[in-house]
């Protein structure tokens, strides 16, 4: 086509239609760019910055789930600073989260020799587990703020605004308004958030029981507290 | 972290979206539910109930066991058995001979006309094929109905009328595709959450239009252009008079209209009447707001109309559906993509269990019954003698309970519906359940109506049984297997299998066919006969569904109708008068009740009542407006008195601008507040439909104690 852009990844040339991503473009040709905040059903936002690649005349990294193609450009995908750069971002990801349950990014870690003890120093996320509502409970210690469940409660998919962005820096966290509980909030309890959990933060209730070594029946007699009928 | 032991692939088993859904099992427990990115009907997402409300699969009140009752039940003496003490456990053998045992009985004395099934809108296609053939085959009649005639009744019977067809005309997943729709009668954001994403994605994105008519502020007001707030049953005046404004100033499509329908000079005089001032009067919805609206629809390049129970449920919803209707033929918004007519079917199988003929009309693939062409082609199809196969229409829903006395009908097999609180006016229904000779009921938890019943058949839940259901946009899609049935329990198909096969030996008729070997080869018998399912096949649907009609194996499905001609060939305009709601408010009930459904919850409440979902939403409440609150000293949260000349309950109530001054609405869904204690059940004249949208109640303070469980209380941010 005319109006195509060609550019040279990783010593290949691809062409592409505007408006593609350097994510995308590189999909095309085989090459595979690590996201972690990326999802399909999500408008990307260049968040984890994990798909970081090194674009000729750039200063710096550029993340490649939003950054199009242009004509021309030149990318590397796995150059040493790419990979210094994810490593280090995984390392810090490490230091202050639980990923016990993110088994991708796990393997992800060990792909780039990323090294949990990288940052002794740094001060881990101690955040209680939310259990305020019957479907799902909250753990962000597991949380790495990729935004998905906020995107998606809102105009990628539910336009239901429960959940957003409170605290800055460090003390960034998912949470309602006025960090009330969510059956109190817009919430519909959709679970689209639950869905797009990349880590494991976010969890349906009956599957944290049965982790807890609480058996399929017990969980069944808790939950059956059936009121009484209306006599005649 | 739980490692599934597999992930299986299924459909949702609540609305008719059909959502698909990937149950993570762990040692035979599912665990989550997942649904994949790509699903063409729901792109990964899912609402509550799809997503959490699979747990009643596993609540220890669910029957795993055949029972009979301890106590033999006498017509008029039959009284409501909630507890298991008060039947006796049996083995398969021991129910299914006494159930035919029974059965055959009275058919031998009492003949059809004695005999009536409620086939089930949640069962299978194959579940509800084999049974209305059991009925037909066996006991000769077509006393076979099913909760469609509670729900859209009045748009199937108005699209016959005026199309030849009763579906969903185009896909959901078009909705991003109109520029303009109208919503009505449908509080989508609740009953189908997936459809409502879609068309807020089509407002907020895609620069979409919405109308909402609708006597609540529903949730999708927030997204609408324009909302008519119009009074329960006043729909035939408002888009009639939009069709007045679209002839008036000449916006109609007469290429569409020369070329495609016949009777618009009749239907034009008809309309004379129908000034949007005439309207106003009657519905309150400001005239200019019908003009602005009639603009916007006659405008717009793809207009669409998606609609609900709020047309349909009235003693005139056979004209509400067919005012909708004209304003399609009209501006020929229909017949292509992104167009079309759109009744939101309710129950995940309700087009399917249609479409298998789970109705007293029509055998499957709407063949009329009295027509002795299609009564021949069955009785070839099934083996029953030439003239064995009954030509004579049967009784519907709601009639084949007030038949229930000496003379009508004596035997009622209900497959997993739940009249006792599904029908209008409840006391009357007790009445005629109360009066039934013999009662089968075959489901998973002894609900208000299998109660009353003399046997209970333990049946599976959508995750232990192989089958298809058809979606709202008749997409065929399939149900699998998540994990062996709990207990003795069987799929439903089975059991029907085996019981027809005992009451065949006792008639000594003629061998119909019952052993299959699953139901896949009931899907091919059903597509060997049926020309819309000939083409589908579980291989083919193995992936995504296909949408009916499917001519044949290599046809692709049929995403939107109409697009050369109408079924009937030309489309026909009927011209319409205003019919008021049979029950109107006055001096000694003074409001307007109308009924609906909750997002947490589903219809009877046989499966959600039993999940953690009732956690989120406990009772039922009254919403009332503010205005009108204050009119009758009732506080938020304070318990009050609905009262009808028929029945009444005790509840909350929500005082809430959603509802408008002087309608109150109760979800129906609570049996400690059953709202259909207080409906009216006048029937639609033509679709039999009852008026569950529309009749006269008054509104007092109770005391608290008077609520049936004062220590629940519904405590969330959004209602």
């Amino acid at each position: 086509m005319a109006d195509e852009i060609t550019l040279n990844i990783d010593g290949q040339e691809v062409s592409v239609e505007p408006d593609t991503t350097l994510l995308d473009a590189a999909k095309q040709i085989g090459v595979d760019i690590p996201t972690i905040c990326w999802h399909e059903a999500t408008t990307a936002n260049g968040l984890c910055r994990i798909c970081v690649v090194e674009v000729e005349g750039q200063r710096t990294l550029q993340p490649s789930c939003i950054v199009k193609a242009g004509a021309g450009m030149q990318v590397q995908t796995r150059s040493e600073r790419v990979i210094r750069a994810r490593k280090t971002i995984l390392e810090m990801l490490a230091s202050t989260m639980d990923l016990s349950e993110a088994p991708e990014i796990l393997s992800m870690m060990e792909e780039y020799g990323a090294l949990a003890e990288r940052f002794p120093e740094a001060e881990r996320r101690e955040i209680e587990v939310k259990d305020d509502n019957p479907m799902f409970l909250r753990d962000y210690e597991k949380c790495l703020l990729c935004w998905r469940c906020v995107q998606v409660c809102a105009e990628d998919a539910q336009y239901t605004y429960a959940i957003n962005f409170s605290g800055r820096g460090y003390e960034t966290e998912i949470s309602t308004f006025f960090d009330g509980p969510l059956p109190a909030t817009t919430c519909v309890f959709c679970g689209q958030c639950v869905g797009v959990c990349p880590t494991g933060a976010l969890k349906p209730k009956r599957e944290f029981l049965l982790e807890q070594g609480v058996s399929p029946e017990e969980i069944s007699v808790m939950s059956s507290g059936r009121k009484k009928r209306r006599k005649r | 972290m739980i490692k599934p032991d597999r992930v299986v692939s299924t459909t949702c088993p609540y609305c008719g979206v059909g959502c698909n859904l990937q149950l993570h099992v762990k040692d035979e427990t599912i665990f989550k539910v997942t649904s994949p990115f790509d699903a063409v009907v729901n792109q990964g997402n899912l609402c509550v109930k799809g997503r959490f409300g699979y747990d009643y699969v596993y609540h220890p009140k669910r029957v795993t066991i055949p029972l009979i009752r301890k106590s033999p039940q006498k017509p008029g003496e039959r009284t409501q058995a909630f507890n298991r003490d008060e039947w006796r456990e049996a083995s398969w053998d021991e129910a299914l001979d006494y159930v035919a045992d029974r059965l055959v009985e009275i058919y031998n004395r009492d003949g059809s006309e004695a005999m009536a099934v409620y086939c089930c809108a949640k069962a299978t296609n194959e579940d509800n094929y084999l049974l209305q053939k059991m009925f037909r085959a066996l006991f000769r009649t077509n006393n076979v109905d099913h909760c469609t005639r509670l729900c859209h009744a009045g748009s199937v019977v108005a699209l016959q009328q005026a199309i030849g067809s009763s579906a969903m005309s185009n896909t959901a997943s078009e909705v991003i595709h109109n520029d303009v729709m109208i919503v009505t009668g449908t509080n989508t954001t609740e009953n189908h959450p997936i459809i409502a994403l879609q068309m807020k994605k089509a407002v907020r994105e895609h620069g979409a239009k919405m109308i909402v008519v609708d006597p609540r502020r529903i949730e999708l007001v927030d997204f609408a252009e324009l909302w008519l707030p119009l009074k329960p049953g006043t729909n035939v005046p408002v888009f009639s008079a939009m069709a007045h404004v679209i002839v008036k100033e000449d916006l109609v499509n007469w290429d569409f209209v020369n070329e495609r329908t016949e009777g618009i000079d009749e239907f034009i005089a008809s309309l004379e009447k129908f000034t949007p001032e005439f309207a106003e009067s009657i519905s309150g919805v400001p005239a200019d707001d019908i003009r602005v609206a009639a603009r916007l629809y006659a405008n717009a390049k793809n207009g669409a109309i998606y609609w609900g129970m709020g047309i349909s449920q009235l003693s005139h919803g056979t004209a509400s559906a067919l005012a909708l209707v004209h304003l399609a033929f009209l501006t020929g918004h229909i017949g292509r993509k992104g167009t079309g007519l759109n009744p939101l079917r309710g129950q995940n199988n309700v087009q399917g269990a249609s479409d298998m003929g789970a109705m007293p009309y029509h055998y499957p693939g709407y063949m009329l019954v009295s027509d002795e062409e299609n009564a021949r082609k069955w009785e070839t199809a099934w083996g029953v003698e030439r003239g064995g196969l009954s030509r004579k229409l049967g009784l519907t829903t709601t009639e084949i309970l007030s038949h229930a006395h000496p003379g009508g009908v004596r035997a009622l097999y209900i497959m997993g519906e739940n009249p006792m609180m599904s029908e209008p006016n409840l006391n009357e229904t007790r009445n005629h359940m109360q009066n039934l000779e013999f009662l089968v009921a075959q489901d998973l938890f002894i609900n208000e109506s299998g109660a009353f019943a003399d046997v209970f058949l333990p049946a599976v839940p959508f995750a232990e049984k192989d089958g298809t259901f058809t979606n709202t946009d008749r997409r065929v899609q399939r149900v699998r297997k998540a994990h062996e049935p709990r207990g003795d329990s069987r799929p439903d198909w089975q059991i029907i299998c085996d019981l027809a096969q005992r009451i065949e030996s006792r008639l000594g008729a003629a061998p119909v066919k019952w052993d299959y070997a699953s139901p896949e080869e009931v899907l091919a018998e059903i597509g060997s006969i049926v020309p819309e399912y000939r083409g589908v096949t579980y291989e083919r649907i193995s992936e995504t569904g296909l949408q009916v009609p499917v001519w044949d194996e290599s046809h692709l499905g049929t995403p939107f109708l109409f697009a050369e001609t109408f079924p009937r060939g030309r489309g026909r305009f009927i011209p319409l008068d205003y019919v008021p709601a049979d029950e109107r408010p006055d001096d000694e009930y003074p409001f307007i009740l109308t009924t609906g459904r909750l997002l947490e919850h589903w219809h009877g409440g046989t499966m959600t009542r039993h999940s953690d979902l009732d956690k989120l939403y406990p009772e039922a409440r009254v919403e009332i407006h503010p205005a009108d609150a204050e009119l009758h000293g009732v506080r938020d949260g304070m318990a009050v008195q609905v009262s009808s000349r028929r029945g009444e309950v005790v509840l909350r109530a929500n005082v809430t601008e959603k509802t408008t001054v002087g309608v109150v609405f109760i979800p129906w869904h609570f049996h400690e507040a059953a709202a259909n204690l207080l409906t009216n059940d006048a029937l639609d004249p033509q679709a039999k439909i009852p008026e569950f949208k529309a009749c006269a109640v008054q509104v007092f303070p109770a005391r608290e104690d008077e609520l049936p469980n004062a220590d629940v209380k519904m405590e969330r941010g959004r209602y």
